[in-house]
């Protein structure tokens, strides 16, 4: 079942996986994306191998992918993802110990630190728990992620796809900096996810 | 529609088969003699592109043995792979998103649905009229106004490259050509075959002789030497192929130079097109050659010539 969904997510995408900066692996990383259509994370989880596939979680919105029952047996049984509380985080309901709890001692995790889908073409400021996360757990490698064309294939508030090419680029990997402070740390995690739009 | 697999029709896949053989063994002592660098890579992108050849012929005549309906679906099916390459090049905006679907999945189905029942009349005018007034009216009804006659110039123009032009290839299949009735497999073989051995005589002159470029800014690869020596060998192979087609052997060299310049200009169009979005192939999906659009441009402007001086001199 979770192979025919990534081999559909291919071929519905053309998703074309290039690893610039990195190679695939099974350590643990945290991939960070730009976030401008649902598509974005079945596509990012569909393009890894299947070995890192297995260990790889995303991390999406609660309110969205509970509202209907394909959408949790999607989100439980295919993607196996971490559903976080995106409104209102309370102490007891904090997205920021789901995420460290699901990464565990092998897995990695997807997250769009934009916070929600983006219409225009600017990225959204990234929101600080990237810089939590990298504070948390400095074994870990963040490595940046650039989707491309996904918007065009399922903008935002349609529902029938456009079968179109996307790209999914990855940049070489990010460490936080021994005294670095969070909005350098943000700013510089975007910085490195628009830099591939070059290359 | 169906295809006789009649005597000829063996001679031909046969000597296209003899011709997959040959260029394979070619590749195979080459790789074994390069030694430089640059050398290595251009045996090893020939011998990717050997490689794609066998595939593509392998599933051209699978679609060919099914008779006319295969060939419809395999066209039908590779319009969509190069048009998919094309809009993606291509700068549209979230307003033409219901315009795309459209064309994705009501006017490509249709215009080779068309073909299937031989309704020339429409076949001929869906796009160049129908489409070209539904796009804009389906585009300005989403009210983005940003560069709108650009964005539908370029979504009408992939539509008719990528799709009308493309449909002619199939096309070919309902001709009546009066003494050549249900013969027509091997017509549209004889077009495809002379097409791409024009491409394959063009870079093999080209890269064993090529010297003076024609145009360097659209193409790097495309030399004097290649295009004469391309065009000429093409059009004599063209010709020597006669007994397939409705021609007798100097109408086939006609023929054949007819759709190896079109098919040289075809290829020099949509490069200028990658030069102007900054690509150097429109897709990977063909390892060695790029894109589907990269290898079939050549067909794209053959096609409806072809098809038509066929339909006006021949029926």
């Amino acid at each position: 079942m979770k192979s025919f969904f990534a081999a559909l997510a291919k071929l519905l995408t053309g998703a074309n996986a290039r690893w610039i900066g990195c190679q695939p692996d099974v350590r643990q990383r945290v991939y960070f994306a730009n976030h401008t259509s649902n598509l974005d994370a079945l596509v990012i989880w569909a393009s890894l191998p299947p070995t890192i596939r297995e260990l790889a979680r995303p991390v999406a919105a609660r309110d969205y992918w509970t509202k209907s029952k394909l959408r949790l047996y999607l989100a439980n049984k295919i993607f196996n993802a971490v559903l976080i509380e995106r409104k209102k985080p309370t102490p007891h309901d904090n997205p920021l110990t789901d995420m460290l709890n699901a990464l565990g001692k092998s897995h990695s995790l997807v997250i769009f630190p934009e916070g929600g889908r983006q219409t225009v073409a600017e990225m959204a400021p990234f929101k600080g728990g990237l810089f939590h996360l990298a504070k948390d757990r400095p074994d870990v490698e963040f490595v940046p992620v650039l989707i491309e064309n996904l918007n065009r294939i399922l903008p935002k508030g349609e529902f029938l796809p456009v079968p179109l090419l996307g790209s999914i680029s990855f940049g070489a990997p990010i460490k936080l900096e021994n005294g670095e402070d969070k909005m350098t740390f943000l700013n510089r995690a975007q910085a490195a996810v628009k830099a591939l739009q070059k290359s | 529609m169906n295809l006789r697999l009649d005597k000829q029709t063996i001679w031909l896949v046969g000597g296209v088969l003899v011709l997959l053989v040959v260029s394979s063994l070619i590749g195979w002592i080459l790789s074994l003699r390069a030694t430089s660098e640059k050398g290595k890579a251009t045996v090893q992108n020939l011998n990717a592109r050997i490689r794609a050849w066998w595939m593509m012929v392998a599933i051209f005549g699978l679609a060919m043995a099914t008779g006319g309906i295969g060939s419809i679906v395999l066209f039908a099916l590779t319009s969509f792979l190069a048009l998919r390459e094309f809009i993606t090049l291509t700068p549209t905006r979230a307003g033409d998103h219901r315009t795309l679907f459209w064309i994705f999945f009501i006017i490509l189905p249709l215009q080779y649905y068309l073909i299937t029942i031989k309704w020339y009349a429409l076949f001929s005018i869906l796009i160049p009229v129908y489409a070209f007034l539904f796009i804009p009216i389906r585009s300005a009804i989403s009210g983005d106004c940003e560069n709108f006659l650009e964005r539908t110039a370029k979504i009408q123009w992939g539509l008719m490259v990528c799709v009308y032009c493309i449909s002619h290839v199939p096309a070919l299949l309902t001709l009546e050509i009066p003494g050549y009735i249900g013969q027509n497999g091997k017509l549209m073989f004889y077009f495809v075959l002379v097409a791409q051995i024009s491409d394959v005589m063009q870079y093999v002159w080209g890269k064993l002789f090529g010297r003076h470029k024609i145009a360097p800014n659209v193409s790097p690869n495309k030399t004097w030497e290649g295009f004469i020596g391309g065009i000429a060998s093409a059009t004599l192979i063209g010709a020597g192929l006669w007994w397939a087609t409705p021609f007798t052997p100097l109408q086939s060299a006609g023929m054949s130079l007819v759709i190896t310049l079109m098919g040289f200009c075809g290829g020099l169009v949509m490069s200028a097109i990658k030069r102007d979005r900054r690509v150097k192939d429109y897709g990977n999906m063909i390892e060695g050659h790029g894109g589907v659009m990269d290898r079939i441009d050549s067909l794209c402007f053959a096609a409806p010539v072809f098809f038509h001086f066929t339909r006006f001199f021949f029926t």
